[in-house]
């Protein structure tokens, strides 16, 4: 590098710029993959314990390479526990609110949007006031409801109260909002019905704040643990993250690598959610931060 | 998205002014007939709006709205959920000012809140200034991928992680103490480093989201404004605090409003990690709004106490507002 830079004029007037900020980018670039290997690598350890066999699992030095993989601890919890049913519990819970929020959403985003009627600015304005309201002033009172439903310790729990919400309508409200009236007022003139004008040339074209919409409604209740282990009773309608919870407790200190199999198994959907559609994860953390 | 940044308390759009209803003109034949048959398409396109945006109403109103009516109410009473409720008034609240696990929770809460929030920033901020303008596309995108990672796994079983990786005798990171001839730390069963443990695997976790803020931010900053500054010498530590700084501060407030509010509601990791201990070092309030609604069953007070989480959420959303007054720049 030296060599390159004593080729270049010196005369310049201005200090050597070149050569500081290559050590400044240099010095930068350590730091940030010092940074990324430390967050990785409770992740790795995680992954390689999870290989080992449970008797060693505990042994130092922690093993980052598995030189022996010991796939059948990812059989053993399957065994051990309904991970099966967890997983799919998991699955159909996510499914629906994912399914229910996109519907939801979408049509009242563009309602508040495009359609004039009386109220649209006020219950904009209820439906906004609740985006910032924590979970836990709601909990005991949803929990009520449920109960007075008959739905305690039943998957619908999960989904019903969270079918609709402020976040998929704002975001789907500011889509709609860019998008030129003219497309729909030509179609009317034709003969479309509103809601034709909605389902055929509108929301077909909102797929991205869709896509974006979804993905982050899958992480945050494919994740979700606080509502589960208040509303949920008998293991088999667990989902992954208190069914994990609770095979650790129950599995005591013995056999953590199965443990970990479980939460590299949980992680896998995803991770591979967030390869598939980084760009909506992103957008969808930014466009948050854009009111 | 492509709008300007605004203040984000503000959330609702101030009503515009409405256009007054113009004067009425005097109606003959055909202006009556097209006024009649206007109101009919309006009406009928009023009457779309309402269905398209009932679904997500009635959600919002049962299970978000009237929960916090009800919180408030049921804050009055004394019930275990089974026997009929007994009003009790203002007592819910006149006990929870006097009781200790109440008080100490929130100290705890906003404590751990603090810290998490500090480091969360000024590390997402750093690593963002550092990624910004030096790497190619794809190391940046490597580094998002990796930052970002932790925060695809669920709190509660990255805490069961965490919990093997803090063990105090056989961890990973006392072993690497151990090897280095640092002393190893009391992870989880000491006061002191139950906290820390706390803080270390919630900011872990976070940092991906405020990084990418961070990232976008000084994505979208003015280039001939920093280059402007940079042709006339700005050094690099004056260029961040003059120039860079003030721009994104909007972003900074954003990304500590929202990290304080959901650090106030700290379970996951304390539950699965330390069960609030040891001693009640890591009680969260979150914790205790659970312990006492749903295992001792005690719904009156339960309430009172997430009101009153709820109350100091909003003062400290307000302060936030108030004092950014200061040193929040809007271009």
């Amino acid at each position: 590098m030296t060599a390159i830079l004593g080729k270049q004029p010196v005369a310049t007037a201005r200090p050597p710029r070149r050569r500081r900020s290559s050590i400044g980018r240099l010095l930068s670039l350590t730091v940030l993959t010092v940074a990324a290997v430390l967050v990785v690598a409770p992740l790795v350890w995680a992954l390689a314990t999870s290989l080992r066999t449970p008797a060693t699992s505990f042994d130092q030095p922690p093993q980052w390479i598995p030189t022996h993989p010991i796939w059948s601890n990812y059989q053993a919890v399957f065994d051990k526990v309904p991970l099966t049913t967890f997983f799919l519990n998991s699955v159909v819970v996510t499914g629906l609110i994912v399914v229910g929020q996109l519907l939801t959403s979408t049509m009242s985003g563009y309602a508040f949007a495009m359609v004039r009627f009386r109220g649209n600015k006020a219950l904009f304005g209820i439906i906004l006031a609740t985006l910032m309201v924590p979970i836990q002033t709601t909990i005991i009172p949803v929990f009520l409801i449920i109960r007075y439903l008959g739905l305690t310790d039943s998957r619908m729990a999960l989904v019903l109260p969270v079918v609709g919400g402020a976040f998929g309508t704002f975001l789907m409200r500011q889509y709609f909002l860019q998008m030129p009236r003219e497309l729909g007022e030509a179609a009317r003139v034709d003969g479309a019905s509103h809601f034709q004008v909605f389902a055929r040339i509108y929301a077909p074209m909102a797929r991205a704040p869709m896509a974006t919409l979804a993905v982050l409604t899958f992480s945050a209740y494919w994740n979700e643990f606080f509502r589960p282990l208040i509303f949920l009773q008998s293991t088999d309608k667990f989902t992954l993250p208190l069914g994990l919870v609770t095979l650790q407790g129950t599995m005591g200190t013995g056999s953590i690598s199965i443990v970990l199999a479980g939460v590299i198994i949980a992680l896998i959907p995803s991770v591979l959610i967030f390869l598939a559609a980084q760009r909506h994860f992103v957008e969808g953390i930014v466009a948050g931060s854009f009111r | 998205m492509s709008q300007p940044v605004r203040s984000l308390g503000r959330a609702s759009a101030p009503a515009g002014a409405r256009p007054g209803r113009p004067p009425q003109p005097p109606a003959d034949d055909a202006t009556a007939l097209r006024r009649r048959a206007q109101s009919r398409r309006g009406r009928r396109e009023a009457l779309f709006g309402y269905a398209m945006v009932a679904s997500a109403l009635v959600v919002v109103v049962v299970f978000t709205v009237a929960p916090i009516v009800a919180s408030f109410v049921l804050a009055l009473f004394r019930w275990d959920g089974i026997s009929s409720p007994q009003f009790v008034g203002l007592d819910n609240f006149d006990a929870l000012l006097g009781d200790n696990a109440v008080t100490h929770s929130l100290l705890v809460t906003s404590g751990l809140a603090v810290m998490i929030v500090f480091l969360q920033v000024a590390l997402g901020l750093g690593l963002a200034l550092m990624v910004a303008q030096r790497a190619s596309k794809i190391v940046r995108n490597l580094f998002r991928a990796a930052f970002f990672l932790p925060m695809l796994a669920s709190a509660a079983s990255i805490s069961i992680v965490m919990a093997y990786v803090f063990n105090d005798q056989f961890g990973v990171i006392n072993y690497y103490l151990g090897l280095l001839h640092l002393p190893e730390v009391s992870w989880l069963s000491s006061t002191g480093g139950a906290t820390a443990t706390i803080v270390l695997v919630a900011v872990w976790q976070q940092l991906g989201f405020t990084f990418i803020l961070f990232v976008a931010a000084l994505g979208s900053l003015p280039g001939d404004v920093l280059e402007a500054a940079q042709i006339d010498g700005a050094s690099s530590a004056r260029l961040f605090w003059r120039i860079k700084l003030p721009l994104i501060s909007p972003t900074v407030l954003f990304a500590s409003t929202v990290g304080l509010i959901n650090t106030m509601q700290l379970f996951d990791q304390p539950y699965v990690m330390t069960k609030g201990g040891p001693g009640d070092s890591t009680y969260t309030t979150v914790l205790l709004v659970y312990q006492t609604a749903f295992q001792n069953l005690q719904f009156g007070y339960a309430s009172a106490i997430s009101v009153l989480l709820f109350a100091v959420l909003l003062v400290i959303t307000a302060v936030q507002f108030t004092t950014s007054r200061k040193w929040v720049f809007y271009s």
